[in-house]
């Protein structure tokens, strides 16, 4: 325990001392939210209560973007092996990188809120304990996928050409960027089989119609369930040494990273209402609505 | 019967069909500086990182301080301080929280200061590592080595890739740990690393031990000669020297005679009386010793270069 939290409070250090992630970390997040707020949303509070989930959302799933990098270089760099010689465990090690980031979103989050008071007047942010809880849940499970990417890759290359796969349906396919009503029907279906979906639209609806944490519950279980089967994944592929391989096998592995959001997508593909929330939350905006109807309804 | 703090029998490693390690035994006592000699690929590392716990060996067996690597790699991590090969710390840590952070890990621990101060790098203590020259990191990677006052201390090449003003201080701060007592297990490839630092040395080559023991032992032990290199003032014959006790070979090269000997005590005093007996004189006299370096080339047929 006392090795975890010293090596969290130097990957704390670390990062805040790194230029790069200062700029992703802060600019990009704000950048983004003045993007929504100021055009899609046109300043109006309600339509930038809307947009407040999305962006948090995004702040909390870009977290595994550096955090898979940031191991995979600790590992190539031969810094690993020397951490490897000490009493240092494998899960001393992840569940530092996980808390430490964790930890470096929070002040990102707490901004996006203060901003939205001071800025753009919103007076109203739902239910915040939902909010709280479903960030907290996110980035572990987030960065918690960003370590099984770090396991599976052998290079810096190939970690980036991972996360750039992943990255692209996550933000474009789950309402992150574009509202999920906003999307065609069979991009709607395929959003249910993405864990980013259930985090981004558990948050649109804790901050915009104030769901309280109960009705939050396949949202909070499955991404929840999915740190765990992530994590315990990570711990069992991680590798100290940069010349051991993945093994092939361990490939296959990480396939049934997969297993649980396509069955719950199936699920809800059948019983479940999210688009149908969706639908009406961003039926209840006047704003946007008005001015760009979605092209295609999900009903 | 003597205290081994580490005992290594019959070691083999594989990569894939590559033998790394062929069946290496050797022990070291408390104590005791030992050296594995031997070019690079010789199987050294791998050795020390199945001691260290960092490898598994394919078959074998080996103990430090008692513990099985594979079996108490937690107790046994506590006990081993190490300076690894092609390691790193990341670039924006200083030198304190490094030493801090390391020290950290251990129940039982030096104070950082006084190791900061004894490394000379009390100058560096809020230097990033990336901004520390490599004779620095290298003092910076023994220091860390040292935190948990370990039993037992592993150094890779210590000095690969140090230039020799550099590589001379590392050798005192190693001498230093040897006056403490202070086990150590060191892989070189250099002679005069061997030769200057350790009680023991074994020559590996091709995963294999190929001759074991003290620096002297060794050279005495190859039958390599002494070279006994003499200038008289009047001409000897050939044939007179060759048949003085313990001379296998004398001749005559560009005025001077080399005589090598195989007991040179012996050789010498019969050199003085023979040249007395003939009305000789000797005018300069030049002993050398075979080097460990003459050993290697010996025992391997290569010599001893990266």
């Amino acid at each position: 325990m006392r090795n975890f939290a010293a090596l969290t409070h130097m990957r704390i250090q670390l990062t805040l001392r790194n230029k790069m992630f200062v700029f992703f970390s802060l600019i990009m997040p704000f950048a983004f939210f003045f993007l929504y707020a100021g055009i899609f949303a046109k300043g109006q509070p309600q339509v930038v209560r809307f947009f407040l989930g999305p962006v948090l959302a995004l702040t909390v799933m870009g977290s595994f973007w550096g955090l898979s990098a940031a191991l995979v270089m600790f590992r190539e760099q031969g810094i690993l092996r020397r951490f490897h010689v000490t009493p240092v465990t494998a899960s001393d090690m992840l569940a530092s990188s996980v808390v430490a980031n964790y930890v470096l979103i929070l002040p990102t989050v707490l901004f996006l809120f203060v901003l939205s008071r001071t800025i753009f007047h919103v007076t109203h942010f739902g239910d915040l304990l939902s909010s709280f809880i479903l960030i907290s849940i996110g980035a572990i499970s987030f960065s918690s996928m960003g370590l099984v990417v770090a396991s599976v890759t052998n290079t810096m290359q190939e970690t980036q050409v991972i996360n750039q796969l992943l990255w692209l349906p996550l933000i474009f396919l789950s309402g992150a960027t574009f509202p999920l009503a906003f999307l065609p029907h069979v991009a709607q279906r395929f959003s249910l089989f993405l864990p980013a979906t259930y985090l981004v639209q558990g948050l649109q609806r804790a901050i915009f119609d104030s769901a309280p944490i109960w009705q939050l519950g396949v949202e909070v279980a499955s991404l929840a369930f999915w740190a765990v089967l992530t994590f315990f994944l990570s711990t069992q592929l991680f590798r100290w040494e940069p010349e051991v391989k993945v093994p092939r096998k361990a490939k296959l592995l990480v396939v049934a990273t997969a297993i649980p959001f396509l069955l719950l997508g199936l699920w809800e593909n059948k019983y479940g209402n999210i688009p149908a929330l969706a639908q009406s939350a961003y039926d209840s905006l006047n704003g946007p609505a008005k001015s760009a109807p979605p092209p295609d309804s999900p009903k | 019967m003597a205290n081994f703090v580490l005992q290594v029998e019959n070691l083999v490693k594989r990569y894939g069909n590559v033998e790394a390690v062929r069946g290496v035994s050797f022990s070291v006592e408390e104590g005791e500086v030992f050296g594995l000699l031997g070019p690079n690929g010789a199987g050294k590392t791998s050795t020390v990182e199945i001691l260290e716990g960092l490898r598994t060996l394919d078959s074998g067996s080996v103990s430090v301080c008692g513990l099985d690597p594979q079996r108490n790699s937690q107790a046994l991590k506590h006990e081993i301080g190490a300076a690894l090969q092609s390691t790193s710390l990341p670039d924006k840590l200083r030198v304190m929280e490094a030493l801090r952070l390391f020290a950290g890990f251990y129940k039982r621990r030096r104070n950082p200061e006084e190791l900061l101060k004894r490394f000379g790098l009390e100058e560096k203590r809020n230097t990033v590592y990336s901004q520390l020259s490599g004779g620095q990191k290298q003092r910076l990677a023994l220091a860390m080595a040292l935190v948990n006052d370990p039993k037992v201390l592993f150094f890779d090449e210590p000095t690969a890739g140090l230039d020799p003003q550099v590589r001379r201080e590392i050798y005192d701060i190693i001498e230093e740990l040897k006056h403490e007592k202070k086990t150590i297990l060191i892989t070189t490839h250099y002679i005069e690393e061997a030769e200057r630092l350790c009680d023991r040395v074994a020559i590996v080559d091709h995963g294999k031990v190929v001759s074991l023991g003290t620096p002297r032992e060794l050279k005495t032990r190859s039958g390599g000669t002494t070279r006994i290199e003499v200038r008289l003032s009047k001409p000897a014959s050939d044939g007179a020297l060759k048949n003085l006790e313990g001379v296998a070979d004398a001749r005559e090269v560009d005025g001077a005679y080399v005589i090598h000997s195989r007991r040179p005590p012996q050789t010498i005093v019969a050199i003085v009386k023979h040249l007395e007996a003939e009305g000789n004189e000797l005018v300069s006299l030049e002993i050398s010793s075979p080097s460990l370096e003459d050993v290697f080339i010996e025992m391997t047929g290569r010599r001893l270069r990266d």
